[in-house]
């Protein structure tokens, strides 16, 4: 199929047009059932859910089961609320992402502009920690937050979110750096910036892409993952998500759909609302050094 | 303003020896062209003695001091680089002050420097602007401009002109040219490009796979190369390089060229073949420039002039003069003349050849003799 701008589309072109533009909408509400079931039920009273059509507007659209999420909600024996361990999440994925991202960016920096003997193999060690599985450091890593008095702690999800992500936040800076001029160092080099000057006033401002690509990667991973907030800090310091699992699976009441689907999007809005915000910069972020420029 | 001093210098990456000793003195406001074909290592060489690459061994002196351990930033040089590289996230007027900003130098004084240059390169309408809202030229004024607010001691230029289009470049080259007489700063300019060596420089190094091939003025290097290789590289059309023999001729030499016919051509050498004689009997490379072989009417009125008939081959007339290859011998070479030479291809046409320009290699070692 061709694309003519401008021009008149043959029957032949305009019945295969029909049939792209059928496709694509059937896949998007493919992709959107599950949040518009979500937001539905949410709205929701029991009675209505119990009795209904999972797909049916509500009749009489209600925030009780959000407020009762936020406020009332019993996450294990406790009836609270999730506003604890939503903040929790945001205490824990602010400063790891923030301190994962610089270091990635220093780590790229050194690698790619002051280049020691064994740069290379260095960075292929720290890439083999992308391929470790989470499962495998679990004990270990179990061990050294007690010895560091951080266990089931948010200081502890975050330095285990930090070591995890850096081998990520490493190689995104790190390539983006390699298509990065030289000569801009040199000169800047020449100009008497040292070290830490190259990096604030030249390298950094010309990273928001990778920096944007970065931030969306590591608080997605961060925000969104259980396991380590499971083994870590499953008591008070526990994140949201480890909330949102203690909130659906309680087996002491009755089941509230419409609190557990109010929980669950409270649990997937930060990530959702970063993407929004930032979304064109990833996509431009993931181009960028493909094209000069 | 300062001199340079390049003693001995060599560079290794790994065990590969990019540059082979180089020997290089230029004076208090100098104009000093590195040429070379690429991966030749005057880039290298640049990078040496802006500090910006280590020197495995000899020395790069500024103004007689030793700088081999001194810090880039505390040599008092200022760079300009090929891709410009223009900090993409500063205005103009950052770019130019960034490296007075790095020194500590207080804003009021800075923003004086800046105006000041920005007026000598008539950039001041660009001062507001990023480097990616400005046209090559301007980026190329700009790049010229960081590196003139520094007042630096040396300049090092990069090929700074071989992103520009060719009239701008020509342009640019007028211009560096007459910044330089205004400055007097000492300069040392990197290009491959053999006619911007020509007409900036006061003095020409020549480089070829690492090693200093000739250093001495344009004209010398034009007129007296100091080996097939500058011969070649220096010049467009390049000089002529017609393979013949030195003979006794009476009293004096002279130089015969094989011709097709199995017959030789005699050119008489008058005086100019001195420290020749050793060489009778052997095979040398005769080195003619294309305007040293001319119609007889536009011949050159002093020298050693001599008369051959040769057959034209081809001509290309370029406008200003017209290129003629010729038959001289069984060889073919390049003439120069006048546009409106009565020369025509075809035909047999007496040439005027100037033989106190020509210049004689060793076949074996390809040196001048």
């Amino acid at each position: 199929m061709s694309i003519q701008v401008g021009g008149q589309l043959s029957p032949s072109q305009k019945f295969w047009r029909v049939v792209l533009y059928t496709l694509l909408v059937v896949f998007a509400f493919v992709y959107l059932a599950p949040l518009y079931v979500m937001v539905v039920t949410s709205l929701k009273s029991l009675d209505e859910i119990r009795g209904g059509n999972l797909m049916m507007p509500p009749l009489d659209p209600s925030f009780d089961a959000w407020v009762k999420s936020w406020s009332y909600a019993c996450v294990g024996v406790e009836c609270t609320g999730i506003n604890k361990y939503f903040f929790n999440s945001f205490k824990m994925a602010i400063p790891a992402v923030a301190i994962s991202t610089f270091m990635g960016a220093v780590n790229g920096y050194v690698l790619t502009k002051w280049q020691f003997k064994g740069a290379d193999i260095f960075f292929g060690l720290i890439l083999f920690g992308c391929f470790i599985p989470f499962q495998i450091v679990l004990v270990p890593m179990a061990t050294i937050l007690g010895k560091l008095g951080l266990a089931q702690t948010t200081p502890g999800l975050v330095l285990v979110h930090v070591t995890y992500g850096l081998c990520f936040t490493t190689l995104f800076f790190r390539n983006y750096y390699q298509a990065f001029p030289d000569e801009l160092i040199k000169a800047a080099k020449l100009d008497g910036a040292g070290f830490f000057r190259v990096f604030w006033r030249i390298l950094l401002p010309n990273s928001l892409p990778i920096i944007v690509v970065t931030v969306i990667w590591q608080f997605t991973n961060v925000w969104n993952d259980f396991l380590f907030g499971a083994s870590f800090a499953s008591g008070d310091a526990a994140p949201m998500t480890v909330a949102l699992n203690n909130v659906v699976n309680t087996s002491t009441s009755v089941k509230e759909y419409n609190v557990d689907m109010a929980t669950a999007i409270y649990a997937a809005l930060p990530t959702l609302l970063v993407y929004v915000l930032a979304g064109r910069y990833f996509v431009r972020g993931l181009m960028a050094g493909a094209v000069k420029g | 303003m300062a001199s340079l001093q390049v003693l001995n210098v060599i560079k290794k990456f790994g065990d590969v020896e990019v540059l082979k000793g180089i020997d290089i003195d230029a004076e208090d406001g100098e104009f000093l062209v590195l040429v070379g074909p690429s991966g030749c290592g005057k880039s290298t060489l640049l990078n040496m003695i802006a500090g910006l690459d280590s020197i495995t061994g000899g020395e790069v002196m500024i103004d007689g001091k030793v700088v081999n351990a001194v810090h880039p930033k505390d040599r008092d040089i200022a760079m300009v680089f090929q891709s410009y590289a223009l900090y993409p996230n500063m205005t103009v007027e950052k770019n130019m002050a960034f490296g007075m900003e790095m020194r500590k130098i207080p804003k009021p004084e800075r923003d004086k420097a800046v105006m000041k240059v920005a007026k000598l390169l008539q950039i001041e309408g660009l001062l507001k602007r990023k480097p990616g809202q400005l046209s090559g030229g301007q980026r190329q004024r700009v790049a010229m401009g960081r590196a003139l607010v520094r007042d630096p001691k040396i300049f090092l230029f990069d090929e700074p002109l071989s992103n520009l289009d060719a009239k701008l470049r020509v342009e640019m080259r007028t211009e560096i040219k007459k910044l330089h007489r205004r400055l007097g700063t000492t300069i040392v300019y990197v290009t491959h490009d053999q006619i911007e060596a020509m007409t900036l420089a006061t003095r020409i190094a020549v480089m070829k796979d690492g090693i200093l091939q000739q250093f001495a003025t344009p004209q010398e290097i034009y007129d007296r190369p100091s080996n097939v290789f500058v011969a070649g590289f220096m010049g467009s059309p390049p000089m002529n390089l017609i393979p013949a023999k030195i003979a006794k001729d009476g009293d004096g030499l002279s130089v015969e060229i094989a011709t097709a016919d199995e017959r030789t051509l005699r050119l008489k050498l008058n005086g100019t073949g001195k420290g020749l004689s050793a060489h009778v009997g052997s095979d040398v490379l005769l080195g003619l420039r294309p305007e040293a072989i001319t119609d007889l009417e536009s011949s050159d009125s002093g020298g050693d002039i001599q008369e051959v008939e040769c057959s034209v081959e081809v001509t290309e007339p370029t406008g200003p003069d017209m290129l003629a290859v010729l038959l001289l011998g069984g060889i073919e070479v390049v003439s120069r003349m006048r546009s409106s030479a009565n020369v025509h291809m075809g035909e047999m046409t007496k040439f005027a050849i100037n033989m106190s320009k020509a210049v004689f290699f060793d076949t074996e070692t390809e040196e001048r003799i």
